[in-house]
């Protein structure tokens, strides 16, 4: 099966991730509406849109760090509601990584890594231990395991917070624009280990505004614009037959900085 | 003036001093246990779900800041035996000490957790932590590191305000003073000797501080 085979489909029973109707208001202003997506199992989705336009808020619903009005949205088969025990069932299947890494700065880099298998899921601290060295390993960052995050830069920072992600065991992981706090020269170790995860088999969502990764990794991608899915395509026919004013003028502005 | 300095008192009184100054300390290590004790739950309840706890936090904290200590310590003293509540003078002088001293921690750690970014607190509700183990685990020592100058300087003075434990007799370094005082009235030697032994006390606390800082706030940061 090829990538783009997989883009095309999205049938109910393989969807890992299905979103039927979302809106979210902050007070009056709709912030998302009628957002229909479903994401299968080993799929990788990058978003992207003007700013302002949802692609972050809409990512945050899926695991409740934004509550939203009305429709309902669905992980690995859990319906998210508003009990902490769906949300916390959600929120251990689906990883995050933010913009500004949020590692925490008090502990080391293997301890942000331990604390929440231990904490949250009751795994042992050996256990956690071995688990959070194997992916800081697979991050390429095992030498830094002793030191704490203002000690590294913030491409190492954010690789730190994707195997911090991934110690959890997800089955999804939420990229809320990785690359944006990061100096041109760190962008790159990001997006490497950002690709080797795709190339992995894992489930992904992207908002980013790095084209190239889109070209690379996606199977679709999709472009919100005033809360809404304009469009959504393969990235061979995204970036080369946009059917949207707006998508192609949002095309034009984004690569022509690049 | 033709005051003729007389140390005798002083030194005669030294053990009773001394032990005044361990007496001293104990009421303000106890009250600051306390006062650390009522500073993290009150932050906790200051930003709860419930509208109730709410008010009573602030408004505990607004009747604490606003009376005087001396009246607090008394109303504990004579007025709750009234109320079927009666507590020697060293537990009663810990116990004003603690709920005087956690009403300005309240308002000290509150300004640290609410310096802490919320990209934090969504990290860790992202990882799948409950919003209780994200406070202990993720937000408090960062907010008490940001505060723990603020934190300090409140503990040296609630050091200092466990003098005022003397008016209940509590067993201190103050209310010893007075007792050696008002037998040799050698007021000038006493107090002068006292003055000198509460500087050197605040001065222990500080460095106490200080290895606590060095030992638990030292993390690098940006």
């Amino acid at each position: 099966m090829t990538r783009h085979d997989t883009a095309m489909s999205g049938t109910a029973a393989e969807a890992m991730i299905v979103m039927a109707e979302v809106e979210k208001w902050y007070g009056s202003f709709q912030a998302l509406s009628g957002i229909n997506l479903s994401v299968r199992r080993g799929e990788k989705i990058v978003l992207c849109g003007p700013s302002g336009s949802g692609k972050s808020t809409l990512i945050r619903c899926i695991n409740h760090l934004e509550a939203y009005q009305k429709g309902e949205i669905r992980v690995g088969g859990t319906l998210l509601g508003d009990d902490g025990r769906t949300i916390d069932a959600v929120r251990r299947e689906v990883g995050m990584v933010f913009q500004h890494f949020n590692l925490f700065p008090h502990m080391s880099v293997l301890r942000n890594c331990m604390l929440a298998p231990m904490r949250a899921l009751g795994i042992g601290r050996k256990e956690a231990e071995a688990t959070a060295r194997d992916l800081l390993a697979r991050v390429k960052i095992i030498e830094q395991a002793d030191k704490y995050p203002a000690q590294l830069s913030g491409g190492q920072q954010q690789r730190v917070a994707i195997a911090r992600a991934l110690c959890m065991r997800p089955s999804v992981m939420l990229f809320d624009e990785p690359t944006s706090a990061l100096d041109p020269e760190m962008v790159k170790e990001v997006l490497d280990t950002m690709v080797a995860l795709a190339e992995e088999g894992m489930t992904m969502i992207c908002v980013t505004h790095e084209m190239g990764f889109a070209r690379q990794v996606a199977d679709r991608v999709i472009f919100m614009a005033e809360g809404s899915i304009v469009e959504e395509a393969p990235p061979d026919i995204f970036f080369t037959q946009p059917r949207h004013a707006r998508t192609r003028k949002f095309l034009g502005e984004i690569l022509r900085s690049h | 003036m033709n005051y003729v300095l007389d140390f005798t008192p002083v030194i005669d009184g030294l053990p009773d001093l001394l032990a005044g100054c361990l007496g001293t300390f104990l009421l303000a290590l106890g009250g600051m246990l306390l006062a650390i004790i009522i500073g993290i739950g009150g932050v906790v309840l200051r930003d709860s779900r419930f509208p109730a706890c709410r008010w009573a936090v602030k408004a505990f904290v607004e009747l604490i800041r606003n009376t005087p200590f001396l009246v607090q310590i008394f109303f504990i003293y004579f007025a709750l035996p009234l109320a079927g509540l009666r507590l020697d003078p060293t537990p009663t002088a810990i116990i004003a000490l603690g709920i005087n001293g956690g009403a300005y921690a309240i308002e000290i750690i509150r300004g640290g957790v609410q310096s802490i970014s919320k990209g934090q607190i969504e990290a860790g509700l992202a990882l799948g932590l409950h919003r209780a183990l994200v406070f202990r685990l993720i937000v408090l020592k960062p907010a008490l590191r940001a505060v723990f100058p603020s934190l300090a300087s409140q503990f040296v003075m609630l050091t200092l305000t466990t003098s005022v434990a003397s008016a209940i007799s509590a067993y201190e370094l103050t209310s010893v003073a007075q007792r050696i005082e008002s037998e040799t009235f050698r007021s000038f030697e006493v107090f002068g000797t006292i003055t000198l032994m509460y500087l050197v006390i605040s001065w222990m606390m500080m460095a106490f501080f200080s290895l606590i800082s060095a030992r638990y706030f030292s993390y690098p940061v940006k």
